[in-house]
């Protein structure tokens, strides 16, 4: 082991307190969510620790919830965490070449918002020692926070579970706000994606569609209109630079 | 009844896919304009989707919703992070309930 591993796993470790933390946090959220869907402590920690996507396990939750088909919950995990096509083509840029497959395999697996935003952030060629260090702990957090959720939810007075119930949808603002107010183009669809929602939720016959089936047709729909209207014309960048102030908001407050 | 079990694995064979075939196989930028806009305006749209009008059903009333939409959109702007922003629409739910 090289000195240059062991400032890749102290970094690692450093930068995954925080996350954990906040992690732990949300999943207890999820957890509420997922203990409606019937999901027990032990399936809440496994799917938790194996997805790590804040958006695509409650949707996925919801999906149990409703019973949907499988091909529904294959349909719809694939197009709600397609962002992490993107990301992950963005770190394929930055790794030494030579690096063999099961560390790619390894990065690979530890990708979400927060690590994606902590490794481009640290603006060094991608390590499989930092990514390991950073992203083991946070997933652990996740999980054990998902789980947590699902066991306490029986404890909790009811006031709580509503109020924690809400953790969810206030992250996803946080996330859509910010690129909104930068771009024109993204407050438009986020208020044409409210109004549509609305009316697909609450106008039969489009309200007998379910929720996730709602979220699939108007995400294909609404992105893909939005890709033909007003392609986005920049690099990877500019992608990057989105993930990196998302991190950087986060790892001020968490 | 379907099998939980067979839903996460649907789920983590999809969510590790995604994360791994770029990675490993992908060598070049992604050159393809359409679906670049597509990987870039999905995240957004997706979770405006799901946050409305989900959490004015999901907060006792809908004008706390509705509160709690706003505040966490407000505070959300003025650049505050995922955790406070998602403490804050919390808080408002909580201390609106006592009013329930």
């Amino acid at each position: 082991m090289t000195a240059e591993h062991k400032l890749d796993i102290r970094d690692g470790l450093r930068d995954s307190v925080p996350i954990a933390i906040g992690y732990f946090a949300v999943a207890l959220a999820l957890g509420i969510t997922a203990r409606q869907a019937g999901i027990t402590p032990f399936q809440g920690f496994l799917s938790s620790f194996l997805n790590r996507t804040s958006t695509g396990e409650f949707a996925g939750y919801r999906l149990v919830l409703e019973q949907a088909p499988y091909i529904a919950m294959f349909v719809m995990t694939l197009i709600v965490n397609a962002r992490y096509i993107l990301m992950s083509a963005a770190l394929s840029q930055r790794i030494p070449a030579g690096t063999p497959l099961w560390q790619r395999c390894i990065m690979a697996f530890g990708i979400t918002d927060e690590i994606f935003g902590a490794t481009i952030l640290r603006n060094k060629p991608v390590s499989v020692w930092y990514s390991f260090c950073c992203a083991t702990p946070a997933a652990l957090g996740w999980a054990a926070g998902d789980a947590t959720g699902i066991l306490l939810g029986n404890v909790l007075p009811d006031r709580v579970v509503l109020a924690l119930g809400v953790a969810l949808y206030g992250m996803f603002i946080a996330v859509f706000i910010p690129p909104a107010r930068k771009s024109k183009i993204i407050a438009v669809l986020v208020l044409v994606s409210f109004a549509l929602s609305w009316i697909f939720t609450k106008v039969a016959p489009l309200s007998h569609l379910s929720s996730g089936n709602r979220i699939i047709i108007l995400t294909v729909v609404i992105a893909g209109v939005a890709s033909v209207l007003f392609p986005y014309d920049g690099d990877d960048e500019l992608a990057e630079g989105e993930a990196l102030d998302l991190s950087e908001s986060e790892a001020g407050h968490a | 009844m379907h099998n939980n079990y067979l839903y996460i694995l649907i789920m983590f064979a999809v969510t590790y896919a995604i994360r791994v075939v770029p990675m490993t196989l992908i060598r070049k930028p992604i050159e393809n304009r359409f679906i670049k806009s597509f990987l870039y305006y999905v995240p957004y749209v997706t979770l405006a989707v799901m946050t409305f009008p989900a959490i004015v059903d999901a907060s006792g009333a809908w004008w706390v919703g509705a509160l709690a939409l706003i505040a966490g959109a407000v505070a959300a702007w003025f650049g505050a992070g995922l955790f406070p922003v998602a403490a804050i629409c919390c808080g408002i739910v909580f201390a609106c309930s006592f009013l329930l």
